[in-house]
């Protein structure tokens, strides 16, 4: 599958009004009275969840032109990393302002002293660099420089993980499934570079094997 | 003679031909269904954390007294207080208990009273009801995890229930035993902690006359998610030490293991009395959340001792809360 110009188009406009859904939930909740007992909590959580799952959606591109050949969904990739920060941005405002209403030196306290939200603090600022660094005048700017810089994105979605995985008290499925999903993810990738480095060898029994 | 051996291999269990013969193609779909379904369903399990609705209202309990405890506090909303919950044995999540304690039943119920009394006995709920004289109290309630409510209680000072139960010289500590049953209960199911749930208290608090006894709220008997037919309320400690849905009481000369501390010993202690200074590992305590009070409100003031320091402090006289929080 190779989808045109007019198709990519489309198709990065619907994913553009998808990627805005759960935001539309939570006016949506919130103007009619269903965000839970406790609205700020549910805020912070879901903003919190979305960004976590752009971000694994962001690094699902590669690993989808490893294992099919497909790489015109690479083009959908900046879209979806920005949602991420979209939704970071979400999640820390709804923490500065409605958790803790810029109560400085409650919140420079909470960072510090507190190793899940120090996690998810250096997630969220090492995310910057690589939303303004995002554009086309960025990566000529910053040529061969640009790549190793957003390689901060593995770093980035470990401690955001982490951060989930910290925050829960004694439940740990569900920050469970998503470190699995980035496990997945990363392992996708490391398996193909290791057959990769092992290909290259000029080795009879591998050419044998590549021929399938 | 024709022996017909049948095959070990079920014909549902042999590979179609041309998946067999595009198994690398398999792979490589099935890898890709893998990822995806993977970042997609992650997503789609926050959806899931949407608010209970339509919360059932109990029966009425008839012939309560009112009291002037907490008179001056605005309530937090019912159906905040019956859909809001910490009740694992329905699942983690605040709105499991409400969606899944439908199937706890609390008739029939009975009490066990064990250990160090005159002599071990089992009481019903109905009796329970009938052991001293019903009130309604209106107590603050703050979670370890930095929230509160305001809840108008029904039910008796524990101590009423301890002078019945005869405890003996040996009785130092009193055990409160949570209902284990996977029939009824579906987290139980799953070992996230050590069930039953368990919780205690040291005698004198346990005497105290704000320690109370709860069977209902707002007027009605307890919903199943707030711990019904009976559930234990210390105002001045975070809420998880009031055990739900009872079943045992006993009386022992040792301090009990309650389950939070097997869980996390370095996170919860015994007291677990409202303290700002004393921080939990993972947040703060100085503040809290008022549930009920909308997106727009600044966190409270937590209150030394939730605010019932007047009344109970001098438990704790010469005792270093910092170590034994």
């Amino acid at each position: 599958m190779q989808p045109d110009k007019q198709q990519i188009a489309w198709i990065k406009a619907a994913l553009f009004v998808l990627a805005l859904m759960p935001l539309a939930r939570l006016f949506w909740l919130g103007f009619t009275d269903n965000l839970s007992a406790n609205p700020v909590e549910f805020v912070e959580r879901s903003t919190g969840t979305w960004a976590l799952v752009c971000l694994l959606v962001t690094l699902s591109m590669t690993p989808i032109r490893l294992l099919t050949g497909m790489t015109w969904q690479i083009q959908l990739r900046r879209m979806t990393g920005l949602f991420m920060y979209f939704y970071a941005c979400l999640h820390f405002i709804t923490y500065i302002w409605l958790d803790h209403w810029f109560f400085w030196e409650e919140i420079t306290a909470d960072i510090v002293k507190h190793p899940y939200v120090l996690v998810g603090f250096s997630a969220f600022v090492l995310t910057t660099p690589l939303a303004i660094t995002s554009n086309r005048a960025m990566m000529l700017k910053l040529g061969g420089n640009w790549k190793k810089l957003h390689m901060l994105v593995y770093p980035i979605a470990i401690l955001a993980v982490l951060h989930f995985w910290w925050l829960v008290k004694k439940d740990i499925r569900e920050p469970l499934l998503y470190a699995l999903a980035l496990a997945l993810l990363l392992g996708i990738r490391l398996y193909y570079r290791h057959s990769r480095s092992r290909a290259l060898k000029p080795a009879p029994e591998v050419r044998l094997n590549q021929q399938h | 003679m024709l022996i017909h051996k049948k095959s070990d291999v079920l014909p549902s269990e042999i590979t179609a031909h041309d998946v067999y013969v595009n198994r690398r193609q398999f792979l490589k779909a099935a890898g890709f269904g893998l990822a995806a379904t993977a970042a997609v369903s992650s997503g789609l399990l926050s959806l899931s954390a949407e608010a209970a609705a339509n919360i059932k209202r109990g029966q009425k309990i008839s012939g309560f007294s009112k009291t002037a405890f907490g008179a001056d506090e605005k309530l937090t909303p019912f159906d905040d207080v019956a859909s809001y919950n910490n009740f694992y044995e329905f699942g983690t999540s605040k709105s499991d208990p409400a969606q899944h304690a439908g199937s706890l039943k609390p008739r029939p119920w009975t009490v066990g009273i064990e250990g160090a009394v005159k002599k071990p006995k089992t009481i019903a709920i109905e009796d329970i009801f009938k052991l001293a004289p019903l009130e309604e109290r209106i107590y603050r309630m703050r979670c370890v995890e930095g929230w509160s409510m305001v809840i108008p209680w029904v039910g008796f000072s524990l101590s009423k229930l301890i002078n019945w139960a005869e405890p003996t010289g040996n009785a130092k500590y009193v055990e409160f035993v949570t209902l284990n049953d996977p029939m009824q209960m579906p987290g139980v199911r799953v070992p996230i902690l050590d069930w039953p749930y368990t919780e205690g208290l040291r005698m004198d608090e346990a005497m105290h006359p704000l320690t109370f006894m709860a069977v209902g709220l707002y007027g009605e008997v307890l919903p199943n998610q707030n711990g019904t037919p009976m559930r234990l309320v210390v105002p001045w400690k975070y809420g998880f030490k009031g055990a739900k849905s009872i079943v045992k009481i006993r009386f022992t000369d040792k301090l009990p293991q309650s389950t939070w501390m097997k869980a996390a010993p370095d996170e919860y202690g015994f007291y677990a009395n409202v303290n700002p200074d004393v921080a939990h590992p993972r947040w703060s305590q100085k503040t809290e959340r008022r549930i009920g009070s909308g997106l727009f409100s600044p966190r409270i003031k937590t209150q030394p001792f939730n605010g019932y320091a007047d009344q109970v402090a001098q438990l704790y006289a010469g005792m270093d809360l910092r170590r034994n929080y």
